[in-house]
């Protein structure tokens, strides 16, 4: 533990970073930054929230209510990009900005510069992207996967909302080249990649299908573009393209970036269940393996989105079965939390509510997604609220829960204070059941056929869409408790010992006091 | 960490940076090369041949005189300024009997345009038995400021249709290839 004596011992002479809000804005600090990704996803996190319980309001009851189909259509399409690129995508690179440099025994991000630019890219991306709601014609209305044609048509608030996209991607990929570059060049002696926490080995794979994906995103919305401004003819049939192009090339990207969105999450939840069962983790190099094998096999997935644009019979088996084939390594992943659970000391903190109520919700949201593989039942239940259900169950109780996890987990660490463990429980219940109450009846809704993206629906789905309603708005309410959980940690309460968690073994537990200090590895410490 | 140690590690995290950033620049050419490769597997595949002049068999070559198609042609333009129609507005054919017909477009405006049309048909399914040989849509045509044009189609009604199909419709809608002002055809 001499270690954290150095630390002490370091923090004072390099404590000399400008005060007050400049701080923040020239900060190079790994935990500034991270702190500052953190607070804004939350941000997003809530204006993507509000925009749903706006489209809520109007699903409230049958027939049309308070908004035109127009502003429907921004509302669902704002909602979706706002919490993918705003929300849950920022919210894992601050996870990254804080631990990975910790939990890896290195003094901060290997390009500190960088990293400060990567940041300040996104405000101004979220700012283009929420300011497209006032010009005419309105929001990004296309859905957030922005289909051509549609998005080859509308207004000028697409290309706002490509502009965003294009600054967002780019804040990714520097962010991504960093974290690989601390990853790969900065960790301490004797750790080699094999004795890495679990947490930096799915951000490791994370960052390299970022760099291999944003990319084409970037690709296929510049091609929006030009067909929009320039002339070209990509997606427009007119002028010898393809509007079904559009989907395959954007589903090249969308289909790693939902597990550029749960990864992650795989390594929250891999750190969070050893140190409440008290065991480690339970199966490391098939984990890693496991994690590796996901990310390579959803190269190879796209088209399991557009099964009913038309494709051969031969590309629809082809799809279907190697989609099935990522059940494998993630049914390992599964198995493996619940078997370092098995005869463990296990206790309940709210960390370890989440960890454990993320393996339970995300599995209902990965059998949905096997069952929707299945190009057969795929064609029926299409753009269906089953989908929404399924990506929903996966997305919130899978990514979101997976941080709330590990913003309970790390809090102590970062703040210095334990959180209030009796709102943390509030906030773990009331989410839980209101997320429930939520999504799950969009399951019978979807099978009973009702269509996702449409303001109004028939008389005989009002029920279950006026109980959805409410729990969202439970489910929306519910989060600030979490803010209250969040501040209250921040403004003081039981001081945190060193190892906040006695099973937590990471070296930010084992080797940095509590909180941790601004500079923290200058000598990299010893790992066996 | 001592002086050298640290201008080495820079000097990695710079090369190591290098890689990466050049990797994020093939993905994004990547992206764009999805293009051509897309439109080649179509191509192979058969799955988008709008463009291209249809093959019939021989066994498809005998003329089954004992019914005939009603063949209806319907022509349209999208925000473009030509009028464009088929000189006869429909003809019974026999399935399997090489038929013509011709559409007649006039450039109403005073610059060079180009167009493309597209063809649909009614009931959708009779697609696969419309096989033609010889089309307009299969190129861009550039018209000069006023200039007609006479625009042949030729077409067989595969004989293996399905009884029910007694009426087809073969319509074309004209685009305007946009940005090119004439310029390419």
């Amino acid at each position: 533990m001499s270690a954290v004596i150095d630390g002490q011992a370091h923090e004072e002479h390099h404590e000399h970073h400008p005060a007050g809000l400049m701080r923040w804005v020239t900060t190079t600090n790994h935990k500034d930054i991270g702190t500052l990704y953190l607070w804004f996803s939350f941000i997003m996190f809530i204006t993507g929230g509000i925009l749903a319980l706006g489209l809520r309001m109007e699903l409230f009851q049958p027939g049309m209510q308070l908004w035109n189909p127009e502003f429907f259509n921004q509302l669902t399409s704002m909602h979706g990009l706002i919490m993918v690129f705003g929300a849950i995508m920022p919210a894992f690179v601050g996870f990254a900005n804080w631990q990975v440099p910790m939990m890896i025994g290195a003094p901060d991000m290997a390009f500190a510069r960088l990293n400060n630019w990567s940041f300040w890219l996104l405000p101004v991306g979220a700012t283009l992207l929420v300011s497209s709601f006032f010009v005419p014609g309105g929001a990004v209305a296309a859905g957030w996967t922005i289909y051509a044609p549609l998005s080859t048509q509308m207004g000028p608030g697409m290309d706002l909302g490509i502009f965003a996209l294009h600054i967002m991607g780019a804040s990714s990929i520097m962010g991504s080249i960093n974290i690989i570059t601390t990853i790969l060049n900065m960790r301490t002696p004797g750790m080699t990649l094999m004795k890495m926490p679990m947490f930096v080995w799915t951000w490791l794979i994370t960052a390299y299908l970022l760099i291999a994906v944003i990319p084409v995103l970037a690709g296929a919305i510049t091609m929006v573009l030009t067909d929009r401004h320039f002339g070209t003819s990509f997606f427009n049939a007119a002028g010898g393209g393809d509007p079904v192009m559009f989907q395959h090339i954007f589903w090249f990207f969308g289909h790693p970036e939902v597990y550029i969105m749960i990864l992650p999450a795989f390594g929250i939840i891999s750190t969070v269940i050893p140190a409440f069962a008290r065991k480690p983790l339970f199966g490391y190099s098939s984990m890693v393996y496991a994690t590796a094998s996901i990310a390579i096999l959803s190269f190879i997935v796209w088209a399991h989105h557009m099964f009913t644009v038309g494709m051969p019979t031969a590309a629809q088996l082809f799809f279907m079965y190697a989609t099935i084939l990522i059940a494998v390594p993630t049914g390992v992943k599964v198995f493996n939390w619940i078997a370092t659970m098995w005869k463990g000391a296990l206790s309940f903190e709210t960390p370890m509510l989440f960890a454990a109520g993320f393996i339970l919700v995300f599995s209902v949201g990965g059998f949905s997604g096997l069952i929707l593989a299945i190009a057969p039942i795929d064609y029926q239940v299409q753009d269906t609220y089953y989908v929404v259900a399924h990506f929903h169950y996966v997305l919130v109780a899978g990514s979101l829960f997976a941080i709330f996890a590990g913003l309970y987990f790390w809090l102590p660490k970062w703040t210095g204070h334990m959180y209030d463990e009796k709102l943390g429980k509030w906030h773990f219940w009331l989410s839980m059941i209101f997320f429930n109450i939520t999504f799950f009846p969009m399951h019978f809704l979807g099978l009973a056929g009702m269509p996702r993206r449409i303001p109004d629906y028939a008389l005989v789905f009002a029920d279950y869409n006026a109980i959805i309603t409410i729990a969202a708005f439970g489910f929306g309410l519910s989060q600030l408790i979490f803010l209250w959980a969040v501040l209250k940690c921040i403004r003081g309460g039981e001081k945190a010992p060193a190892r906040a968690w006695e099973g937590a073994d990471t070296l930010e537990w084992t080797h940095l006091p509590s909180p941790a200090p601004y500079h923290s590895f200058h000598d990299q410490p010893d790992v066996k | 960490m001592n002086g050298s140690g640290h201008a080495e590690l820079h000097a990695a995290n710079r090369k190591l940076l290098r890689k990466l950033l050049i990797v994020a620049l093939g993905m994004f050419g990547f992206g764009f090369a999805l293009v051509p490769f897309y439109e080649t597997i179509c191509e192979v595949t058969g799955i988008r041949n709008v463009f291209k002049p249809d093959t019939v068999s021989a066994e498809n070559t005998q003329v089954d005189t004992s019914r005939t198609v009603s063949v209806e042609f319907d022509s349209n333009t999208q925000t473009l300024a030509w009028t464009f129609k088929p000189l006869e507005g429909s003809l019974a054919v026999h399935p399997g009997a090489v038929t013509q017909v011709i559409y007649e477009v006039r450039n109403t405006l005073d610059r060079p345009v180009t167009g493309q049309a597209v063809p649909s048909y009614a009931p959708q399914y009779a697609a696969g038995y419309f096989k033609k040989l010889e089309c307009f849509c299969f190129k861009q045509q550039t018209l000069a400021p006023g200039e007609v044009r006479r625009m042949p189609v030729v077409f067989v009604i595969d004989p293996s249709v399905p009884a029910d199909v007694r009426a087809i419709t073969l319509s074309y809608t004209f685009f305007e290839v946009a940005g090119t002002r004439g310029k390419r055809g």
